[in-house]
């Protein structure tokens, strides 16, 4: 057994343990511990990305107990490459948040680690209860630092998403419940051999279950029409943290294509392909909401949150074409609007705060200390997460229409995409030439951060172009990504391989 | 026994869902509790009910209860005592910003 796989869980909660522990040692101290952390956990992401991406699955049994009966992490393709994902973006967040930013409430850099240790938790399991307590972990963390910070609008944002969450966290162990009652099961590759020999008359209950796993995995995602939360809540958060929940979307977005594809896929007997009517509309409703969204918006921190929900619903209605090339362009999409969309949020914090009272508003005209700088960054930022060419943007747009091809809903998925791609760029080209040009005779302010926080954001910014330049190589990691979620034998075989050193059950499933 | 405990889950759940349509903190608070304890006892009865059975194991026993439901039931309990106290937390501090207990958080007292 391969202890690695447990690290990306351990190393933010010990990080996190020892940030506890030393208390109000000072700043440097806390900085340290939580930057050598996240670092830690970038290379081990990148190492287990090199370990699993010759095809090998490694699962990871707790306390050594088989199977069905402990909890498993099992690491894949889709899992390392969404924990590098993760690690990337937190290595750039916390450069950014050490200039000063973390200084703004107490405990930022523990937060912040409890936060890594839901998102990373989510991604390993195995499990279904074992990913609820996982949520559970990333949503404390998450409500706290929305709140780093203080002030009225975050109070009001926070309070929204606890209250909606908690509802949320009902409804998924309702789901869970239900599932349990079938099944008698809660380990993921158990779950998919127990739901395809459902009876008929059983499958009620199991859809229902599945269904409402839906519910919660959208209200995480965002989707139309449980996604109202989120503009004026990362609109609101501190820029670390909001560029930190770039990642979060994708979570809901992840236990989706893990859940749902693997456990009510094709072959799932009575409840087989159970969100496959439901995709494709959900998602293309969410791109039309988050672009209206997006062109209403007067404040460029609200307009980048609608950017998110838009590629959620991108994400979305992707996964809704149910092919394999599909959620290979899905998973090439993710990597790039994370990404972008994570360093958008710490530009706008720059812009914002060189442009003193007027902050990111775009309806006030104030100048910027660094305009060549700072516009070079949304130039790139806005080209990226458009679509527009040369970046990597244009190309995950590509591959998703390429894959909506042949299906019968390509009419929609076309004239939705493009649509909203072209009223996005007139969004961000009038968002850019606020800022930047329609500056009257304000007066220059003096620029409020030095280049450790533009490190970070140019850091984000040019994945995307690094996503360009390494293309080929991306989507031949996406497509053996995909390949491998869609062989749901080879997982089911990896994580239960180890049934035979049991003696003698005890018990058996579905009692 | 079946029929009464559904439908005390559902009368639970639907006072849950009225109270949480108060909009006012304290109503939202006590409706989330609520629906806490409907779903615990809905989960806890997704192991299959059963009278006279051992607590947890027993010789002899046939019929030896479901383990599982009762783990995911305490575990939904920490997690969801946690949830309530942070939100009680918040709910005070909103309080404070506000003044008033509107979950929307409008200006008028």
């Amino acid at each position: 057994m391969n202890h690695l796989v447990l690290l990306p869980v351990l190393i933010p909660l010990l990080s996190g343990s020892l940030l506890l522990l030393t208390g109000r040692a000072g700043k440097t101290v806390e900085r340290s511990i939580g930057l050598v952390a996240t670092v830690a956990l970038l290379l081990v992401a990148v190492v287990l990305l090199v370990r699993v991406g010759g095809g090998e699955l490694m699962v990871y049994y707790n306390g050594n107990w088989p199977a069905p009966y402990g909890i498993v992490l099992v690491v894949d393709r889709l899992s390392a490459l969404m924990l590098t994902l993760a690690a990337v973006l937190a290595v750039a967040s916390l450069l950014y948040a050490i200039n000063g930013d973390d200084e703004l409430g107490p405990r930022f850099h523990l937060l912040f680690q409890m936060q890594l240790l839901g998102i990373n938790g989510a991604f390993l399991t195995g499990d279904l209860f074992n990913l609820f307590v996982f949520f559970e972990i990333l949503l404390i963390a998450s409500y706290a630092l929305q709140l780093h910070g203080g002030g009225r609008t975050r109070v009001r944002a926070a309070l929204h998403i606890v209250v909606l969450n908690l509802a949320g966290s009902a409804i998924f162990l309702i789901a869970i419940g239900a599932i349990y009652a079938v099944t008698g099961t809660l380990n993921l590759a158990d779950l998919a051999v127990k739901v395809a020999t459902t009876g008929v008359e059983q499958a009620g209950l199991l859809r229902a279950g599945g269904l409402l796993l839906l519910v919660v995995f959208a209200l995480k995602a965002a989707l139309v029409p449980l996604g109202f939360w989120l503009p004026p809540a990362y609109a609101a958060a501190s820029a670390p943290a909001a560029a930190l929940f770039a990642i979060m979307t994708k979570v809901g977005v992840y236990a989706i294509l893990r859940v749902h594809g693997l456990v009510f896929g094709p072959d799932a007997g009575a409840a087989a392909s159970l969100l496959t009517p439901w995709l494709l509309p959900i998602g293309l409703l969410t791109v039309v909401v988050a672009t209206l969204g997006v062109l209403a918006s007067r404040e460029l921190r609200r307009l980048l949150a609608h950017l998110i929900v838009l590629s959620a619903g991108t994400l979305i209605l992707t996964l809704g074409l149910d092919s394999e090339a599909a959620t290979s362009a899905a998973l090439y999409y993710t990597l790039n609007s994370t990404l972008v969309g994570g360093g958008l949020f710490l530009l706008a914090d720059l812009i914002a705060r060189e442009r003193g009272e007027a902050q990111a508003r775009l309806d006030r005209e104030q100048t910027v200390a660094r305009p060549a700088l700072l516009g070079t960054l949304f130039f790139v930022g806005a080209v990226g997460v458009a679509g527009l060419p040369p970046l990597a943007g244009f190309a995950a747009k590509l591959y998703i229409l390429q894959s909506a091809f042949l299906h019968t809903g390509a009419s929609w998925v076309f004239s939705v995409v493009l649509l909203s791609g072209l009223l996005v760029i007139i969004a961000l080209s009038r968002a850019g030439s606020a800022l930047f040009w329609r500056t009257g005779k304000s007066a220059v302010l003096e620029a409020g951060a030095g280049l450790l926080p533009a490190m970070a954001t140019t850091l984000l910014l040019f994945g995307t172009a690094a996503l360009m330049l390494g293309g080929g190589m991306a989507t031949a990691f996406t497509q053996a990504t995909a390949a491998q979620l869609a062989d749901r034998t080879a997982y089911i075989d990896a994580v239960m391989s180890n049934l035979s050193i049991v003696p003698s059950p005890h018990r058996e499933g579905g009692s | 026994m079946e029929a009464l405990l559904s439908v005390l889950i559902g009368v639970m759940i639907a006072s849950a869902v009225y109270l949480l349509l108060r909009a006012r903190i304290f109503p939202v608070v006590l409706g989330l509790s609520l629906l806490g304890y409907a779903v615990n006892i809905f989960l806890f009865a997704s192991g299959r009910l059963q009278l006279g059975s051992a607590p947890l194991v027993e010789h002899g026993l046939a019929q030896l209860p479901d383990p599982l439901p009762q783990a995911l039931v305490l575990t939904a309990i920490v997690i969801g005592f946690g949830m309530t106290a942070f939100l009680v937390v918040l709910a005070l501090r909103a309080l404070r910003e506000f003044g008033n207990d509107a979950v929307d958080g409008g200006d008028k007292p």
